[in-house]
């Protein structure tokens, strides 16, 4: 479908470059975190990687725990992929997109155990925090993967608990001065493979013609905390090391952004 | 019991403050930003473009599709579920027939003109504020439009008629009317009209005639970030 | 007594009162209201006289006929190819417009031209309900090989062609690129040189946002000097080639 587009550019990246000038291992400019992006969320952020923008919010909610963690509190990640956004993006269920998006921000905070989730029960058995993360693109132009793992931490980081009234109600016009309970700085790197090459932060265009992709999130001590393949084609265990080599040193850049 | 003071120090005919800008989506045809307070909307066009399922095509004009959303984390209270809901559905239909008065779509037979309203954060006033970033978002692309719409809510707190309510004021323990309305600015005729409280009929022409006054304010600062987007560069030179 | 409200060249929004009284005439894109001229888009105005007219500054392509577009192959039926003209309607592109070749009843039409293909094709009609058909027999009409597509804002069109051609051959002689405009606002490009290809692409981009501001083709030129390191003459618009054939 798009063999010319693919064709043109492997010639770019042959040559080293990009069909926006990059580099192959170029962020676009500029990646920025702004916080507070919603003051009637309990924490949130702007995160802006070139022409691609979205908006992390996080509501937290008491609810009670689950019957095999009666004394930890949730965690759900969510991504409505906006038809504002984007030309293709149709309203609708959650597409598998934003579904698959949703799991892999979820993992990398979670199996990194960013959260201490313990912090979150209030009492055990009966109630506890629930952290809803929510992921809203306002300009969808390529690498939301990137650019919402990095929202969702910067507004964990952002979020403060809200009050809790009588009877653990929360009372949602106040907040109190305590940040979430955060012990991790999990990001996360898309490494895309196009013909020999691999690049990161694709645009649109680029995400087109890629064969395969590797979501290589990572927390503040380079360890690896969650992986996803994407794509079709298969990648080499060789293809896998050398990818994991530029997540692992692109995830320190990106996290400098915060 | 009179409202003779505002919760917030506004003068009764005052709004809060407000902030307009175009262009603020990229990928659109046609965008705008528009914030009131609080709240804030987001209006992003798509279109005129093809239009399927093929059933809903009209030959003899181009449609308006209008969709409002309230994202997650938008509300005062608990989280928003995601997706439509009777309330997101009746505010599109509102927003949409208040909208349609002033677009012209005869030129665009069986396609379709997509507009987007999601509200990032919010704090009374969204359905107003939607429309007011639609109407520029319209303009900004290119649709032919024969007026701009403009959009305020007034309201009545005990007998007291005053301008644009923030939440607290739509909470506030009295008897309250909240009334959003859409205004074309060159004829003063309006396009939205929604009423919930109680108020006596005096007082609804009251807060109708300060609506009138208010939109031709808010139309001063819409037009004013439309042209802000298409000269400002010129500017720099 | 008339009244006009408008200079030359303001930006104007939709509803805006262009002139009072009956002395002034409403022209493409304004419309009269008793005794008011109003806009009745976003645009630009433009006084002519005693005519009052506005030149859009934005929205999508409308298919017209005569236009050269460039556009892309989306669907193969049993006798025609469907394109994307980059606007609210397909077009059909009928067996015969396709080629002067013969092409026998239930052959592969894959083999001419392939999902995803973009030519460059001419709209040969346009029918009130927006059915559009478009030829590729024509000088310079032709499937495009290599090279990439950008998107510009369609109004801009003539302003990236300029004056017979000037501005786009400016473009394509300091960057040596090959560069192909189509009415609809899609642009192909291709450069032996990477770097020049982007060149081009930036230049494309600049002169789109920047075509409202007087002395374009000079910042155009001065923009290219600087970042070429070469001089350019203006004059040395080389006319043949199948290129400029198509402006």
């Amino acid at each position: 479908m798009n063999a010319e587009l693919r064709n043109h550019i492997i010639e770019l990246l042959d040559k080293g470059t990009r069909l926006d000038g990059r580099s192959l291992l170029d962020y676009r400019k500029p990646v920025k975190v702004e916080y507070d992006a919603s003051n009637s969320a309990e924490g949130s952020a702007r995160i802006t990687i070139g022409d691609t923008e979205l908006i992390v919010g996080i509501k937290m909610e008491v609810s009670t725990p689950y019957p095999d963690t009666p004394d930890q509190g949730g965690l759900m990640v969510n991504t409505e992929l906006l038809p504002l956004s984007n030309p293709e993006f149709e309203s609708g269920p959650p597409s598998i997109e934003a579904i698959e998006l949703s799991r892999v921000v979820d993992r990398g905070i979670r199996e990194s155990k960013a959260i201490d989730m313990k912090k979150l029960c209030l009492i055990e058995g009966e109630k506890a925090w629930t952290v809803i993360i929510d992921i809203c693109p306002i300009n969808a132009a390529g690498n939301l993967f990137d650019a919402s793992a990095l929202g969702a931490l910067a507004a964990l980081k952002n979020a403060k608990f809200p009050k809790l009234g009588e009877g653990e109600v929360v009372d949602y016009s106040e907040k109190t001065d305590e940040a979430l309970p955060l012990a991790k700085m999990p990001v996360s790197v898309t490494v895309c493979k196009i013909g020999s090459h691999f690049i990161i932060d694709p645009t649109t265009e680029e995400e087109k013609v890629i064969d395969a992709r590797l979501t290589v999130a990572t927390d503040e001590k380079n360890q690896l905390c969650a992986l996803q393949k994407g794509g079709d084609y298969p990648l080499t265990i060789d293809d896998i090391s050398k990818m994991l080599d530029i997540g692992v040193e692109k995830c320190n850049e990106l996290r400098k952004a915060l | 019991m009179t409202y003779t003071k505002r919760l917030d120090k506004r003068k009764f005919d005052e709004t809060r403050p407000i902030e307009a800008k175009v262009g603020v989506i990229k990928n659109a045809d046609g965008s705008a930003r528009f914030k009131i307070g609080n709240t804030v909307a987001l209006a992003a066009v798509y279109g005129p473009r093809e239009l399927y399922p093929r059933f809903m095509q009209n030959p003899e004009k181009g449609i308006l599709r209008v969709n409002y959303n309230m994202m997650p984390f938008s509300g005062h209270g608990n989280r928003v579920r995601p997706g439509p809901n009777r309330r997101s559905k009746e505010i599109a239909m509102v927003t949409k027939n208040a909208l349609l008065p002033v677009v012209d779509l005869s030129e665009f037979p069986n396609a379709v003109v997509d507009v987007f309203i999601e509200l990032p954060q919010t704090d009374a006033g969204t359905r107003c504020a939607g429309i007011c970033a639609a109407a520029m978002a319209l303009a900004d692309a290119g649709i032919i439009m024969k007026d701009l719409v403009s959009s305020v809510a007034v309201g009545c707190i005990d007998g007291t008629v005053v301008a644009d309510l923030n939440y607290d004021e739509e909470a506030f323990e009295g008897i309250v009317a909240d009334i959003p309305v859409a205004v074309l600015p060159n004829t003063g005729e309006v396009v939205l009209l929604q009423m919930d409280g109680e108020m006596s009929k005096d007082n609804m022409v009251k807060a109708l005639e300060l609506a009138k006054k208010v939109c031709a304010d808010i139309y001063e600062i819409q037009k004013k970030a439309l042209k802000e987007k298409y000269t400002v560069k010129g500017d720099k030179k | 007594m008339s009244k006009l409200l408008t200079k030359d060249k303001d930006v104007v929004v939709p509803g805006e009162c262009l002139a009072e009284g009956m002395d002034y005439l409403p022209g493409i894109g304004t419309y009269r209201d008793g005794e008011k001229i109003l806009a009745s888009r976003l645009g630009l105005s433009k006084i002519d006289g005693r005519a009052l007219e506005l030149i859009p500054l934005s929205g999508r392509y409308l298919p017209k006929r005569g236009d050269t577009i460039i556009a892309k192959v989306t669907e193969i039926t049993m006798s025609a190819w469907r394109v994307n003209t980059n606007s609210a309607y397909q077009a059909m592109l009928g067996m015969r417009d396709a080629t002067s070749e013969f092409i026998p009843k239930g052959a592969n039409l894959t083999k001419y031209f392939n999902f995803g293909d973009y030519l460059v094709c001419k709209i040969t009609n346009v029918t009130s309900q927006r059915l559009v058909d478009i030829t590729m027999k024509g000088p310079g009409l032709r499937k495009l090989r290599g090279g990439r597509i950008i998107q510009v804002n369609t109004n801009k069109v003539p302003r990236i062609i300029g004056k017979k051609g000037s501005m786009v051959s400016m473009v394509k002689n300091a960057t040596g690129c090959k560069i192909i405009v189509g009415q609809n606002g899609i642009i192909w490009l291709q450069g032996e040189d990477p770097k020049m290809e982007i060149l081009a692409v930036n230049t494309i981009k600049k002169i789109e946002e920047e075509s409202h501001i007087s002395g374009l083709t000079d910042r155009i030129k001065e923009f290219l000097e600087k970042e070429t390191g070469k001089k350019i003459v203006l004059e040395q618009i080389t006319e043949g080639g199948e290129q400029n054939d198509l402006h």
